[in-house]
């Protein structure tokens, strides 16, 4: 488990107040999380904040799954 | 009235009559308060009027790379940003035949491009804060129409459905976007009509009078404040009766 999903993995946790176990690599925010638009935006910001990045809007409209989140971060980190 | 302390406002066309009043009150009820507008010198005034905490933010509006910047200055100098008010507005009158494109352009730019960039970047913030005002200082004739105003009364009018836009995307997140629609308001415009003219507008008047910046900043105060968070995607219309929508 590297340290970007875990930081990921605790965003996503708190902003969508759903149990750790559920975040699973193919879990989408909208379908298995209950994140509606407007947390799918939150949580990029949250995403960017955690990581000091900035997530383009063409690349945060690919982010849907935690797994997604986790390797556009893992790349824009290193 | 209500209680702003601790509250972190800007109010964009702060130097004119009615950006002057909700600048003066938001200040009178506790606010930290951000003045924006193009001629510096009328708000260093308008802040040496003020008792409390101000800042000085120029900002031209029809220069949207300038925008761009308004909403972070206004954040860098006050730690934060509760409460826009979208308040600075144009004219470029003229009969519809005869309107120019420079003059539609200029005023969508000022009146409504504007407002919608501000209010974009606030909503982030406000986002992150769970909670936020956004306030658009709208028209009488943007519900109304009038002529000679096809360019502002649709900019008018656009603000309107904006904010009923973005209030129900935000409500969820503490965070509420309404409009003022002011009526005929006393103003340095308003004296300079004869005394035929303004007997046609008080005419139409119920109330008998124009109002005062001061009535309209009343309003302000209210959507600005605590109490008003079931109030969203409201306009308050303060006309003396002119129109009752």
């Amino acid at each position: 488990m590297s340290d970007v999903s875990d930081r990921v993995r605790k965003i996503v946790v708190e902003h969508l107040n759903v149990e750790a176990d559920k975040v699973t690599e193919k879990a989408s925010f909208i379908d298995d999380l209950g994140a509606d638009s407007l947390d799918q935006v939150e949580l990029v910001m949250a995403f960017e904040e955690e990581f000091s990045v900035e997530i383009p809007d063409d690349a945060a409209e690919n982010i849907q799954t935690f797994g997604d989140a986790v390797s556009f971060l893992e790349k824009a980190v290193n | 009235m209500f209680d702003l302390t601790g509250k972190r406002a800007l109010v964009t066309g702060a130097s004119g009559g009615i950006g002057r009043a909700i600048a003066q009150k938001l200040a009178d009820c506790g606010a930290e308060v951000a003045l924006s507008g193009t001629r510096v010198e009328k708000l260093e005034e308008v802040a040496s009027a003020i008792s409390g905490k101000t800042h000085i933010v120029p900002c031209n509006l029809s220069d949207l790379e300038a925008v761009d910047k308004l909403i972070p200055s206004a954040i860098e100098a006050m730690g934060g940003l509760d409460i826009l008010v979208n308040n600075a507005g144009i004219t470029r009158d003229n009969i519809f035949m005869r309107m120019k494109d420079s003059e539609w352009d200029d005023v969508i730019a000022v009146n409504l491009t504007a407002a919608f960039r501000l209010s974009r970047a606030a909503v982030k913030t406000m986002m992150k804060q769970r909670a936020g005002r956004i306030i658009g200082i709208t028209s009488v004739v943007g519900v109304t129409g009038n002529p000679g105003q096809g360019n502002y009364a649709a900019s008018k009018a656009g603000l309107i459905g904006m904010s009923k836009a973005i209030a129900q995307e935000v409500a969820s997140r503490g965070i509420t976007v309404n409009t003022i629609a002011p009526g005929f308001i006393a103003s340095a415009m308003t004296d300079e009509l004869n005394d035929k003219q303004r007997d046609t507008i008080l005419s139409t008047i119920p109330t008998g009078r124009l109002g005062s910046a001061d009535e309209v900043a009343a309003s302000a105060v209210f959507l600005a404040s605590d109490e008003a968070a079931y109030v969203t995607g409201q306009t308050i219309h303060v006309n003396g009766g002119m129109a009752m929508i």
